[in-house]
């Protein structure tokens, strides 16, 4: 039994990378996923990931930003300590609609930021998980889950004839712990 | 992928919305008449300025869609930019459309009051306030010391002077971007794209300070006596949003046609984007106009939107932020609404009519003043007038769009990158 765990496929080009996700789809090799440092138009769909969510957190914390700060100021103005401003009504709207147009604002900004750190395992200070470092830099790579997916050896010929530059049998999954 | 499109397709304007767009004239050019012949002379000319400033500010957002995609040296649009383009062609016309309008209203005078109740004086039929004869005369019974203070900005030689001055320009500019861009067919490469920018940067620059100048003049100036700095801006983002409106719904409609089929959800997703965003810019520069005036609490300043306030325009105040606010915001906020050409469709038409609703309530309340009811406020003279300047619009842009010898830019640099648009 090989103690391969993941098969990274490390390519120099993003075109001869999607040759090469078309050719393991051709032999039903399935593909846990593709790393890339920068956006590549159409693997989405290649890979059938589905459309991010990221839009709808964004919209809910802006809703709870706005609620929040519109409560806040309600609070403060009206309820607990109401003072005369220019002889206005202590609940005078408009003047409740710049903080609550700048809390929106900033909870979706902050809420979005925190919710893509969340789900991609990211936050300052923490040492990101790769598979290889490069794909950070100048490669892009193809992580193929080594269990179950045999034999090793096609699917190393499978990436190599794709165009695959180097491939890799990594015994565990991530090269960088912290 | 887009090589069984065919670049040397020509647009042709004939068939149904030909004989539409003339009959919607035809409807425009008799509301325009019954309104005089019945004595409504004043609604008729605050209407005939409405429309005609809503066509020539569209046309001119047009140069400024051109030129913007230039100097950004965007890509994703180079495939549509003929619909803008052609608005840049028309804007002469409208140029001049509007100038006529501003011209016979300025000139032609009838008895009329200054303000309700007041008594009659014979005074144009726009802009009386600050060019009624005698207005900056001392010793005159009609002397208007405030006036007398803006007169070395508001005199007729020097308004008329900056409206030429301005709206010749833009129109300048349209037609070099226009020019550039059909020697590019026959010429390719870099060379006439490395024009365009340079004139684009030129545009925007002299665009930018001058567009709330232009509207100071064509608009704000119908009440003289208040002033609002944040007003050209305001006026600024209602002629983008509504520019962007006509583009999307004209490309649409084109696509129904059997034309440009080579634009996809994603040009369409990205016009949306604009629109959506716009409109909350619009909303941002309104408040904020309304903020500062509701703060501050001058009369002088308050005036304005007091006017705004009287029950019989307060039902169309309050559509106005609906229509152009809320609408956008609830119905093209989500990507998949963007990308459903029907809802985006609809959501075009619903920001045209907006933001005549828009220019509607900048006009009226300061010039025609409020009749009996809310409801009468927008009666057949308004939507026979609207009928007719779309209609005017349709075909004279459509008659421009026509022209062009291929409906595609067919060697403009980033053609690729907008027929492989993708988002």
């Amino acid at each position: 039994m090989s103690s391969t765990k993941y098969i990274l496929g490390i390519f120099d080009d993003p075109d001869e990378l999607m040759h090469g996700i078309d050719k393991l789809q051709k032999n039903s090799v399935p593909i846990y996923d593709v790393y890339s440092p920068c956006p590549i138009h159409g693997i989405d769909a290649k890979l059938g990931i589905k459309d991010s969510r990221l839009g709808y957190a964004a919209f809910m914390f802006g809703c709870l930003g706005g609620t929040i700060m519109f409560s806040m100021v309600y609070y403060m103005l009206v309820h607990d300590w109401p003072i005369n401003i220019g002889g206005k009504n202590a609940f005078a709207i408009p003047d409740f609609v710049p903080v609550t147009f700048e809390w929106t604002v900033l909870w979706t900004a902050f809420g979005m930021t925190f919710t893509f750190f969340f789900a991609t395992h990211l936050f300052p200070g923490r040492a990101p998980r790769v598979m290889d470092l490069r794909a950070t830099n100048d490669k892009f790579i193809i992580a193929i889950d080594a269990k179950g997916n045999t034999p090793h050896a096609d699917i190393t010929n499978l990436l190599k004839e794709a165009g695959a530059v180097e491939v890799k049998h990594n015994d565990r999954k991530y090269v960088s712990y912290e | 992928m887009s090589t069984h499109n065919s670049f040397d397709e020509q647009f042709e304007f004939t068939g149904k919305v030909k004989t539409y767009s003339l009959a919607a004239i035809a409807v425009g050019v008799i509301t325009i008449l019954a309104g005089f012949l019945t004595g409504a002379g004043e609604r008729t000319f605050a209407n005939l300025l409405l429309m005609g400033y809503y066509f020539a500010c569209v046309c001119m957002a047009g140069v400024f869609f051109c030129a913007l995609q230039y100097v950004a040296q965007a890509g994703w649009s180079a495939s549509l930019i003929r619909v803008p383009q052609a608005f840049a062609k028309t804007l002469p016309f409208a140029a001049t459309l509007l100038l006529v309008i501003i011209l016979c209203g300025l000139y032609f005078t009838h008895k009329t009051t200054l303000e309700p109740g007041g008594e009659e004086v014979v005074a144009p039929y726009l802009y009386k306030l600050w060019a009624l004869a005698g207005v900056t005369t001392p010793g005159n019974p009609h002397f208007d010391p405030i006036i007398t203070g803006k007169s070395v900005f508001l005199n007729r030689p020097f308004f008329i002077t900056r409206l030429i001055v301005f709206m010749g320009s833009y129109a300048i500019f349209g037609w070099l971007l226009v020019k550039y861009s059909e020697g590019e067919d026959e010429l390719g490469g870099m060379f006439y794209y490395r024009k365009s920018f340079t004139i684009s940067c030129l545009f925007l620059v002299i665009f930018g300070f001058t567009t709330p100048i232009f509207a100071f003049d064509a608009i704000m100036s119908l009440e003289a006596h208040w002033f609002s700095t944040m007003f050209g801006w305001y006026n600024f983002a209602a002629m983008w949003v509504s520019c962007l409106a006509i583009i999307t719904l004209t490309i649409i409609w084109l696509r129904t046609q059997g034309y440009m089929q080579w634009i996809s959800q994603d040009h369409l997703h990205n016009l949306g984007q604009l629109m959506f965003g716009f409109s909350i810019f619009w909303t941002y520069v309104w408040f904020a106009q309304f903020l500062l005036i509701y703060y501050a609490n001058i009369p002088e300043e308050t005036v304005y939107f007091v006017r705004r306030w009287e029950p019989e325009f307060k039902p169309w105040f309050w559509l106005n932020i609906v229509i152009n606010f809320l609408a956008p915001l609830l119905v093209i906020m989500s990507r998949d609404s963007k990308r459903k050409t029907n809802i985006l469709a609809i959501t075009c038409g619903i920001l045209i009519v907006g933001h005549w609703l828009d220019y509607f309530m900048m006009i009226m309340p300061g010039t025609v003043r409020a009749t009996s009811h809310w409801y009468t406020e927008i009666s057949v003279l308004e939507i026979g007038i609207f009928v007719g300047f779309v209609g005017l619009f349709i075909f004279t842009t459509l008659n421009a769009l026509s022209k062009f010898k291929s409906i595609i830019p067919k060697k403009h640099p980033f053609l690729q990158e907008s027929l492989h648009h993708h988002i």
